[in-house]
């Protein structure tokens, strides 16, 4: 019993190296800090004049997006997965490579997201150099609703 | 005439000293009814009595997946004494969540969150998010991030003592 025990707690933990190790690679800490924009200034560039407003986009949970997001960003979908990648590419596929984008996810720690980096990437293969990553650096909540930076919630 | 107002104010003042000042309650934890992944639905006032650990995760979350094998241990060590776990998954479909209880072994129920449900909780806006009810369904702890798995096991047992 005490075996079956043991056997059953290190294929669990097996299980849990193997899931995580594969979210490696495409973590937020490869992006360079000249790609990333804090929230504050962010905010200052949602006040400044409506032509430097930049094309936002949440990239992560549609769950968390539907209770709060900054107003005026468009939910495309967890860039994690092909799926939502190929909805990334086609919303910007028809816009000017020199369009200032702002990519935002916000589901977990930035150390540990799984979204922005391969947004990130993509937007930058099809050419896009102009692209800013929203530093979230726990969770959505903490680092924008609660420093009380503008809000919306629903689709 | 102005002895008795004094007198009747005096008294209420009395009677609602002790309540002011007493301790304060924790909230009762919002209950819901929702659909689990592989069962029938599920209601949160069930559970009283019990002592309930409420994990709001997603199989995409990496500090989730650290989590959840603690739970795993947890609930096994605890079901006896009357340790209900609770996942809520905020995965926007349940088709990633099946596989992945089967391989991380989930042996508590989880249930498909949703946007009201966050609310209802205060706003679930990062995971792992993680309440601690006591058994009148109270929440006694709120762990907002990955928490280390002998953090709940303290917490857990303390609050199985209390019967």
């Amino acid at each position: 019993m005490k075996i079956m025990l043991l056997v059953t707690k290190i294929v669990i933990a097996l299980a849990a190296a193997s899931l995580i190790s594969t979210q490696v690679a495409g973590q937020a800490t490869s992006i360079p800090a000249s790609r990333q924009i804090t929230p504050e200034d962010l905010v200052k560039l949602l006040q400044s004049s409506p032509e430097q407003k930049p094309l936002m986009i949440q990239v992560g949970s549609h769950v968390l997006y539907t209770q709060a997001h900054i107003p005026g960003s468009e939910y495309i979908g967890p860039a994690s997965t092909e799926a939502g990648l190929q909805q990334l590419r086609k919303r910007v596929a028809m816009l000017r490579r020199t369009q200032l984008i702002v990519l935002y996810c916000g589901c977990c720690p930035w150390s540990h997201c799984p979204n922005v980096e391969p947004a990130d990437n993509a937007l930058h293969k099809m050419g896009f150099r102009n692209v800013k990553i929203l530093y979230i650096a726990d969770n959505f909540g903490s680092d924008w609703v609660n420093k009380g930076y503008p809000t919306a919630k629903g689709d | 005439m102005l002895v008795l107002v004094l007198g009747l104010l005096w008294g209420r003042h009395m009677r609602s000293g002790p309540q002011a000042s007493g301790p304060k309650q924790h909230p009762v934890a919002p209950d819901f009814t929702l659909p689990q992944v592989n069962g029938p639905s599920l209601t949160l006032s069930s559970y009283r009595g019990q002592v309930v650990l409420l994990d709001f995760w997603a199989t995409w979350c990496v500090p989730c997946r650290e989590e959840i094998p603690h739970f795993v241990e947890l609930q096994d060590k605890y079901r006896a004494q009357g340790l209900q776990i609770i996942g809520v998954s905020m995965d926007d479909s349940a088709d990633p969540v099946r596989p992945f209880a089967q391989q991380f072994h989930m042996n508590y129920p989880i249930v498909m969150g949703n946007a009201k449900i966050g609310e209802q909780y205060g706003g679930v806006l990062g995971l792992p998010i993680a309440f601690l009810l006591d058994r009148d369904g109270r929440i006694t702890k709120k762990h907002i991030g990955a928490t280390p798995g002998d953090v709940f096991d303290k917490e857990i047992a303390t609050l199985l003592l209390k019967q």
